[in-house]
């Protein structure tokens, strides 16, 4: 069986340290993350991160498929942000094509957008609480983020695996009582936001776990490649949304939270200055929805409505040509990035001038603020280590992918 | 749905800010370059990849000190085969830049950028890992997605999308 022992090995530096094995199956390793430890007592000397469990070769497969077929795969690269890795993917590819988006179907994006981001904070919150030893926290998160699934169901029909973000626009109208049903929400959740600040921000137990611990700082968290909160609890003031508007971003206002320790403490409190950022950004967006069509004028890209395909010859043509055999996108490439609620996640597609994409590469923001993690952990204690790993906010689907 | 052709004249893209500072520094380094659909592609001599990106990197001007991805396309079969793709984002000036080498079918390697970039080190493992580039001064370079025993790149054109069976 030599063929399945399949990972490095890590060798003890000294005598009077051991290896320590944590994860893939642990519980807050947030997924299917293996650690080495090197521990030298209770105190880590070497971490060496050793992924890879979850890889299921999508970048492979979309090579394999129609532009609008990769749609439903970039769900499920990061399960807890889907209408983000649509929206980046659906950018890049209108980017390709010249498209342009209808203003109600952008200001549609940008609501569900930063709904997705509440959604993936709150489970973010809950799990980095639970791993710490707050576990109220988690059941308070996951009450809210039970609305907001509903609202993804009602709009899409999918709870989590949503597609709704398609190419030339989004899939559906959402239903008539769908933006009351979201303003109800956005309305109740600042008090919520104050219901979880209650129990953690001025915690004693809390604050001892967090603050001081983890600490990187800009310098290092820049040439480590992080981004998105990770970077900006270290006091590096940059967001895609704000700086590279996309998708209509440049007509919402909106604070970006910074924190300068570069600690746990310090993510924390941006990421949760993060939900009241983003639910003010789902009010506006509910303010000033525009009206009008929800798909792009392009009849070669975008997928008929239902009723004109049963009644009209030339969509019902189309509807079959797309289906069939796709839609050609000119040959060149394209690299979108966008503000997800873990960092840069940036779509990099190259088109060849055919039906399939030539290669679609997906830039894991994941990925990159792993590297952090021995910077950040090493010289400190193991239980340090847990609350670094809920920091940085990882989801391994999309680490592998 | 018009997009407007590509620019790949380098005279007329020399105004680009990593431009002027390449070919400041060397102008052979740049071998050319492609301004299309509003992004900035440079391409670099092979051999002078790390030093190009260390000096974008400590640019006074508009410093690109941020290393969003490293990957690669493959060109299967047409050569050169392999395109290696950075891109780059100046954090200060909001200014995105890509750059790419081109590296022949016949054991393609290039120097690791990890040494301007630490965060370089997982995406060229990954690029070594799915293409079989491999990077020389690369601290750690080995399989970061498969495992340790596979064989064979799976990205590469010429490995079928089902795995050999």
């Amino acid at each position: 069986m030599a063929h399945l022992t399949t990972t490095p090995v890590l060798e003890p530096a000294q005598d009077r340290t051991m290896i320590l094995n944590m994860g893939p199956q642990h519980p807050s390793t947030h997924g299917v993350l293996r650690l080495m430890l090197e521990i030298d007592g209770e105190t880590v000397v070497r971490i060496m991160p050793d992924i890879g469990y979850l890889h299921t070769g999508i970048e492979k497969t979309c090579e394999a498929k129609f532009y609008q077929q990769v749609v439903p795969l970039t769900d499920r690269i990061d399960y807890l942000c889907p209408m983000t890795n649509n929206l980046c993917y659906a950018l890049a590819v209108e980017k390709l094509l010249g498209l342009e988006i209808p203003p109600k179907a952008q200001w549609l994006r940008v609501l569900l957008n930063e709904l997705t981001r509440i959604n993936s904070h709150l489970v973010w919150l809950g799990t980095h609480a639970m791993d710490i030893g707050a576990l109220t926290v988690f059941l308070y998160c996951f009450r809210e983020r039970e609305d907001i699934l509903r609202l993804f169901e009602a709009v899409s029909g999918q709870r989590m695996m949503t597609s709704y973000f398609r190419i030339g626009g989004v899939a559906l109208e959402p239903p008539l009582d769908f933006f009351d049903r979201v303003r109800v929400f956005a309305n109740r959740f600042p008090a919520k936001v104050d219901e979880y600040e209650n129990l953690l921000t001025g915690n004693p137990i809390w604050v001892m776990r967090t603050k001081g611990v983890a600490r990187i700082t800009a310098e290092d968290a820049i040439a480590l490649g992080a981004s998105g909160p990770t970077l900006r609890g270290s006091g590096v003031d940059i967001d895609l949304r704000r700086d590279m508007p996309y998708s209509g971003y440049e007509n919402f206002k909106f604070k970006v939270p910074v924190a300068q320790e570069g600690d746990v403490f310090a993510r924390y409190i941006c990421r949760v200055q993060e939900l009241r950022e983003s639910i003010a950004i789902v009010q506006q967006a509910l303010d000033g929805m525009p009206q009008g069509p929800i798909k792009a004028n392009a009849p070669k890209v975008v997928l008929p409505d239902r009723e004109k395909m049963k009644t009209q010859m030339e969509a019902l043509i189309y509807h079959f040509k797309i289906i069939t055999e796709g839609f050609a996108v000119p040959a060149g490439e394209v690299y979108q990035a966008v503000e997800s609620p873990r960092g840069e996640m940036g779509y990099y597609v190259v088109s060849d001038g055919t039906a399939k994409p030539y290669r679609v590469h997906m830039r894991s923001a994941c990925l990159a603020n792993l590297q952090l993690l021995p910077k950040m952990c090493e010289g400190r204690l193991i239980a340090d280590v847990v609350a670094a790993i809920g920091s940085i906010d990882i989801v391994l689907g999309e680490i592998d992918r | 749905m018009a997009v407007a052709p590509p620019i790949t004249d380098l005279e007329q893209l020399k105004e680009h800010p990593a431009i002027i500072r390449l070919r400041g520094w060397n102008v052979a380094a740049v071998v050319g370059a492609k301004f299309d659909r509003e992004e900035m592609s440079i391409f670099i001599e092979r051999s002078s990849i790390r030093e190009a990106c260390a000096v974008l990197r400590d640019d006074p001007r508009c410093p690109f000190n941020f290393l969003s991805d490293v990957t690669c396309v493959d060109w299967y079969p047409s050569e050169p085969r392999f395109e290696v793709v950075y891109h780059l984002l100046s954090i200060s000036q909001k200014e995105r830049v890509r750059l790419k080498v081109r590296l022949g079918n016949d054991s393609p390697a290039l120097e690791s950028v990890t040494s301007v970039w630490p965060s370089a080190n997982y995406f060229e493992r990954e690029v070594f890992d799915l293409f079989g580039i491999r990077f020389t001064g690369h601290p750690y370079l080995r399989r970061i997605q498969m495992p340790e025993t596979w064989e064979g790149h799976p990205l590469r054109k010429d490995y079928p999308v089902e795995g050999y069976r």
